[in-house]
């Protein structure tokens, strides 16, 4: 029994490609949720719209990697437009429930066989990597990162995974200690009060959901571009995993996305790992291999419960900024 | 969809005496050339995991049907041996996308619905998966369009009166508490597993199964409220903060229901394979009958229970007001228990009914239908019983007739569409007042 290994896996999950993905999506999100107060349930469709934007200007258009990175981005907006000018005026529950119909929406326009020769319907795409590696700078070959050995690829979707990481936060940081930062939290405490004020909080918020949206895209490219663009991972359910993830870093906040993108990766491989193995060896009699792998999930569900119930500021959060908890 | 296999079923009667004869005849050809005329299994040897399938049409067997099988980096094809069956061994449990090679058919014969011949599997708990083709007639028989609408719009109005029993009982929580409730959809399961549970698998017959299955609902409803949401409420815990608790709850239900049944899809007794009747251009079931029955004797009875009786009008009461029926008396608390619990036994009901429609049971089935039940209750106006009825129908009749004009796959696009519609131009929904939207 591989014990050592559960470890190593577990904290490569840190620094994985998959995490950078989630903790930028959950960036996007806490500008929405967390700075402007908007409760964008709709954050997988964005993410959709930016990794089919990017896959389908490349496999379709021939557009190069910057193009089709900019073509995702664009997509993100549009949605972001398409989507903000019905809802904004709503009220949040309204808010949450048009933009999950929204990104469901999204996601079975990509999966339809009706556009399958461009979207790949079901099957979805694959092979729109070959400019993206083209121009990686790093020599080909495999490199030692602390206990991992990595390609010259991974690396280099390492570096600019938490490279983006890292701008998304500075962003945000340097956004929210702006007038226009100042604004946003105004709208989330009393939108009355900021409309008052004779800001046009409609505008805000759009602006805000462009941002939020344009991370979640990129969150999206950097999701695909370690595996291949599925209809099937954009689905409710990744949305909700991003606010689990959110939630339990802290809303508000810089870092608790990426904090809380760490735990919860890592969290989930140890959880996997150990009950693949305690199965295995016959701990757990009354489980198979493949319950093992359902039972994290379950916890995931509790676990998002439990801190909303108990500690809905997270783990950075503060008690000062949690406007959802009193509506 | 059980209908486009009725609509089929209706247009192989014509043929089906000169197809046997053809088929019989290919039979005993293909018995005459010899039984390893195809390798029928690949990679079976090599890998755990296999998805296999049986290819026929009209009961009979067809030979050397191409089959191909793609994903998690791997591809492979086989041809059917002469028994029909193919087998095709891969490399882990994920999901692959399985393709019929319609050319390799036989003349005259196709894939029932246009696009099925490319499906996806995705392994749960077993190592093996079934994928079965429904294949039809080649040359297709035209229906008029009055003929279709009618037929889709039958099927539309089954399908609207079942959303209606899931739909109501969302409102009304959302009335009296002013929960949306994401994990409403899982009582729309949890109706159908226990139905599968005292059904086939305990084996009370049908009759009995469904009753217990209906009452446990209600029961899970009002544990749901008495464990979880009157706690919560009674902390003052916040709506956004609720609603992202039942998304949590959501989570916690579906991934437990797949611990314990499994990713597989189950049917019920007599789902599939009961007899159709035809009147006129629309064919449907005696489960549909029975289904469309239920639906509407429950429906008047909330009707009734809301408009006559003196618990029903103090739901409406604490549902337009509830601190103002608070201050006149009403025991707010215990009209939301009984809210709970007639919010359960419509969902298990619908649940129940929904199981029939698809057909099938399985872990996610009612987070499928929680979008358009969201649809339904908004495009009603939310918190309104009646709103929801409308709204179900609409809901229902739009996703099942916009089929005539948009491809199957892509139904629920419509549905959600005019959701978002709805919102643009009249955010109370048909039923609701303004005040609501806040």
């Amino acid at each position: 029994m591989d014990w050592g290994s559960l470890f190593t896996n577990a904290a490569y999950e840190i620094i994985s490609p998959t995490t950078a993905a989630y903790a930028l999506a959950a960036m996007g999100l806490a500008v929405h949720f967390g700075y402007t107060g908007l409760l964008n349930f709709g954050q997988a469709g964005f993410m959709a719209v930016g990794a089919y934007g990017f896959a389908i200007s490349t496999l379709t258009f021939g557009f190069p990697w910057w193009a089709a990175l900019l073509t995702g981005i664009a997509a993100s907006v549009v949605l972001a437009l398409i989507l903000g000018i019905p809802t904004l005026r709503l009220r949040a529950d309204y808010l949450a429930i048009v933009t999950i119909a929204a990104a469901e929406i999204v996601r079975l326009l990509f999966t339809t066989n009706t556009f399958a020769a461009v979207t790949g319907s079901a099957a979805g795409l694959s092979g729109y990597k070959t400019s993206w590696q083209a121009m990686n700078p790093i020599p080909a070959g495999n490199y030692n990162i602390g206990p991992w050995v990595r390609d010259h690829n991974e690396v280099w979707l390492l570096i600019v995974a938490w490279g983006l990481v890292g701008l998304a936060a500075l962003l945000i940081w340097l956004l929210m200690r702006s007038p226009w930062g100042r604004v946003i939290k105004g709208i989330r405490e009393d939108e009355d009060a900021v409309r008052a004020l004779g800001k046009n909080v409609y505008s805000y918020k759009m602006q805000s959901l462009v941002l939020g949206g344009a991370m979640g895209a990129f969150a999206g490219m950097v999701f695909v571009l370690p595996r291949s663009v599925q209809p099937g991972n954009f689905q409710p359910t990744l949305t909700f995993f991003i606010y689990a993830i959110l939630l339990l870093g802290g809303a508000a906040t810089i870092f608790g996305p990426i904090i809380g993108s760490m735990i919860f990766w890592t969290l989930l491989s140890i959880f996997s790992g150990f009950t693949a193995r305690a199965v295995e060896i016959g701990w757990l009699p009354f489980m198979t291999s493949l319950q093992a792998g359902q039972v994290r999930f379950i916890l995931v569900g509790i676990a998002l419960m439990v801190i909303v119930i108990y500690r809905p500021q997270g783990i950075f959060g503060s008690k000062k900024e949690l406007a959802f908890v009193k509506q | 969809m059980a209908y486009h296999r009725r609509a089929l079923r209706l247009r192989k009667n014509i043929f089906v005496a000169l197809f046997g004869l053809i088929f019989a005849a290919f039979m005993l050809s293909s018995l005459a050339v010899a039984p390893a005329a195809h390798a029928d299994e690949v990679g079976t040897d090599e890998y755990d995991y296999a998805i296999s399938g049986f290819v026929k049409f009209q009961d009979e067997p067809l030979d050397g049907v191409l089959i191909k099988v793609e994903g998690n980096g791997y591809n492979a094809e086989v041809k059917t041996g002469a028994d029909g069956k193919w087998k095709i061994g891969v490399p882990e449990a994920g999901t692959y996308t399985v393709t019929l090679v319609e050319d390799t058919l036989p003349e005259g014969v196709i894939v029932a619905e246009e696009g099925k011949d490319v499906a996806e599997v995705t392994f749960g708990q077993s190592k093996t998966k079934a994928m079965n083709f429904f294949l039809g007639q080649g040359e297709r028989v035209t229906v008029s369009f009055f003929d279709q609408f009618l037929d889709r719009a039958f099927n539309g109005l089954s399908f609207g009166l079942l959303l209606a029993l899931a739909s109501i009982g969302l409102s009304l929580v959302f009335g009296t508490t002013g929960l949306v409730n994401f994990a409403h959809a899982e009582m729309l399961t949890f109706g159908a597993f226990m139905t599968f549970t005292f059904g086939p698998v305990l084996g009370f017959p049908i009759w009995l199964a469904i009753p217990i299955a209906v009452l446990l609902t209600g029961l899970f409803g009002f544990l749901n409220d008495y464990a979880l949401w009157r706690p919560l409420r009674k902390r003052r815990v916040g709506i956004v903060q609720m609603m992202i608790v039942s998304i949590g709850l959501s989570i916690t239900l579906r991934y437990l229901y797949q611990y314990i049944y499994g990713g597989q899809t189950e049917q019920l007794p007599g789902a599939t394979g009961a007899e159709v009747i035809t009147v006129g251009p629309i064919s449907f079931t005696i489960v549909d009958v029975w289904s469309m029955s239920i639906s509407i004797v429950l429906l008047f009875a909330v009707a009734f229970f809301l408009t006559r009786t003196r618990i029903g009008k103090a739901t409406r009461a604490v549902s337009d007001n509830s601190a103002l029926a608070a201050v006149s008396g009403i025991n707010v608390e215990r009209v939301t228990s009984i809210v709970w619990i007639i919010s359960g036994l419509l969902a298990g009901t619908g649940g129940i009914l929904w199981a029939y429609f698809r057909p099938g049971v399985n872990w996610d089935m009612g987070f499928q239908l929680l979008l358009l039940i969201f649809a339904a209750v908004i495009l009603g106006g939310i918190g309104t019983a009646f709103g929801a009825l409308v709204g179900s129908l609409i809901v229902g009749m739009f996703v099942e007739l916009s089929t005539l004009w948009l491809p199957s796959d892509m139904k629920y696009v419509g549905a959600l569409g005019i959701l978002i519609l709805v919102l643009l131009v009249r955010p109370q929904g048909i039923l609701g007042r303004k005040e609501r939207v806040g």
